[in-house]
């Protein structure tokens, strides 16, 4: 009834961590290194994967650690940067000012969003959390005075000295490397283990003491500080936010990030991340159908990988140790 | 001895069937009592609605002499009551470790620990230590419970329950399921737990439950049939009709 453990199951928790921190610092590396290596443009992608990276990671901290998907997201990272947006061209003020009060409605939002859907689960979080997403869409395109419509606002965002492709990359870097970290402190607390209960059995969670309907609303909130961090760096990146930057699709990349590296891996966002944006641009220079090689990219993963990209390569090294 | 746990006329309904219905008991402090009857008698049903997973529609749940017909299930953990389940409900794609830091914050404010280290205290690891010793799992630690045997996740089920040094312990059929080999290590378990833990027990191995506890309460359809220590539950009429059924025990 109780075998003693086999050799395998033995060396995993020596074996699994250290190589978890030499692709830590592979992907650093990579990260830090590949602006040198290539042209100017393919900086700003490489500005834009990192910051829908974080995106991706604010939505596994929800789909893939708590087990509930959320499709509003896109819509609490777009809040922000219409915040910050507005902050420095309607009103004139600081994009620093402008960046905390981005983030600081992005997390309001996502309270307000946390009350509302931490009752549900499974299809029915998802489409709550969708018409949550579609109401700020709503609000965005028809609040004409304050928006802009679908016109949309241009920002005075980016200050001068980070007007360069380059400098920017690294502020970006330096900051997603930061919050990255805080991130991954979170997923791996006391706090981040209660999250992985509830996504395995909420019902036996309640019975050992949790509230759980707390617990979601702190999760949300804190998936809706780091999608607010997010949307305040790409206002800072793009400086113009229109409808587009709060709609579903904008949700969806971020989760299709997510699944696409590996739910309930986080790290896995950064791959998710390069994978479609890296694709979205790729293929768009050779066919105007670079949506329907992307969806078929992503059924592939789907059939191939069902766990993700890094997912699968955990699930493939696992399976090797025996 | 105090009454700990006080039922009062607990009715349970869904529809119009009333699964638990009128039910008084009381368990007094550092009692082992089993709850028996045969299926649909409602043994279950009665556990959920001292837990707090369903309401009772009607009647009065006191634990330690407060009122907690209305409290959530979470509270109700908090004021000392653990349970586990007569289908496993554990943290599948968790390890043995990690299932056991669950249950043991529970009721700690360190669950709200959101950037702090997940690792246990001294005190956290001696009391984990303790209970997988008991449920005879501590070499199992690091293991997967998705990738456990099924007598191993009830020992965990029990080693969960044990942990958050309940008052009242209540166990959903613990040994269904398992092998005769593994009957006898869980009956061993449940002979190794503090006597002043107070235990409420359903079951359906009668040798297994009567040899563990000091009273017995038999349900059948829901209503409460008899109770008495288990030498007269062994010899009385009712109870052996219930089981056997009225026609078969006369012939």
């Amino acid at each position: 009834m109780t075998p003693a453990p086999t050799p395998a199951a033995a060396g995993k928790p020596s074996f699994m961590p250290r190589l978890g921190l030499a692709a830590v610092i592979l992907g650093t590396l990579f990260f830090a290194i590949a602006p040198l290596l290539v042209p100017t443009y393919q900086i700003s992608i490489l500005t834009e994967v990192l910051i829908y990276a974080v995106l991706a990671m604010s939505v596994d901290i929800l789909a893939g650690y708590t087990g509930r998907t959320p499709l509003c997201l896109g819509a609490v990272f777009g809040v922000s940067t219409y915040v910050t947006v507005y902050w420095t061209s309607t009103m004139g003020g600081s994009p620093y000012t402008g960046m905390m009060l981005g983030i600081l409605a992005a997390t309001l939002v996502a309270a307000i969003f946390a009350i509302l859907a931490i009752r549900t689960t499974g299809v029915y979080f998802l489409l709550l959390t969708l018409a949550l997403g579609m109401i700020i869409w709503g609000i965005c395109l028809r609040w004409t005075s304050v928006t802009g419509g679908e016109n949309g606002l241009r920002g005075a965002v980016r200050p001068a000295e980070l007007a360069a492709h380059m400098p920017f990359y690294y502020v970006v870097f330096v900051a997603v490397a930061i919050i990255t970290f805080i991130m991954w402190r979170f997923v791996r607390s006391p706090f981040g283990l209660t999250l992985r209960g509830i996504r395995d059995s909420d019902s036996r969670m309640r019975s050992l003491g949790y509230n759980v309907s707390l617990h979601m609303f702190i999760a949300f909130t804190v998936a809706g500080v780091f999608a607010g961090v997010a949307g305040a760096l790409y206002a800072m990146f793009n400086d113009f936010v229109s409808p587009s930057t709060v709609a579903l699709t904008q949700s969806v990349e971020g989760l299709l990030m997510a699944i696409t590296g590996g739910v309930g891996t986080l790290f896995g966002s950064f791959i998710g991340a390069l994978a479609i944006i890296g694709l979205e641009n790729a293929v768009s220079i050779y066919t105007e159908r670079w949506q329907t090689v992307l969806g078929l990219v992503f059924i592939f993963i789907m059939i191939f990988a069902p766990d993700g990209i890094l997912g699968g390569i955990k699930t493939l090294l696992a399976r090797k140790r025996g | 001895m105090t009454d700990f746990l006080q039922l009062d006329t607990v009715t349970v309904q869904f529809g119009a069937l009333k699964a638990v219905d009128s039910v008084s008991i009381r368990v007094r402090e550092g009692e082992r009592r089993a709850i028996i009857g045969p299926n649909g008698a409602g043994k279950t049903t009665l556990f959920n609605a001292i837990t707090g997973v369903v309401s009772a529609t009607s009647g009065r749940i006191l634990f330690k002499g407060e009122d907690v017909t209305r409290a959530p299930v979470h509270e109700r953990a908090k004021r000392g009551m653990s349970r586990t389940f007569q289908i496993t409900n554990l943290f599948p794609n968790l390890t043995v470790s990690e299932n056991m830091r669950l249950a043991l914050r529970g009721l700690s404010p360190r669950k709200f620990s959101l950037f702090g280290s997940s690792d246990l205290s001294a005190e956290e690891a001696a009391r984990a230590d303790g209970a997988l010793e008991i449920s005879r799992l501590h070499s199992r630690r690091e293991t997967v419970v998705k990738e456990m045997s099924y007598g191993e996740q009830r020992q965990l089920e029990m080693a969960m329950a044990l942990v958050a040094q309940p008052k009242l312990l209540l166990l959903d059929e613990p040994a269904a399921g398992l092998s005769p080999a593994e009957r006898v290590i869980v009956s061993d378990i449940i002979r190794a737990l503090p006597r002043d833990l107070t235990l409420v027990l359903i079951e359906h191995d009668m040798d297994l439950v009567l040899s563990l506890v000091d009273y017995v309460t038999v349900l059948n359809n829901g209503k409460l049939l008899v109770e008495a220590p288990p030498s007269e539950i062994r010899v009385n009429k009712d109870v052996q009709d219930v089981y056997l059924g009225k026609a078969r025990h006369d012939a």
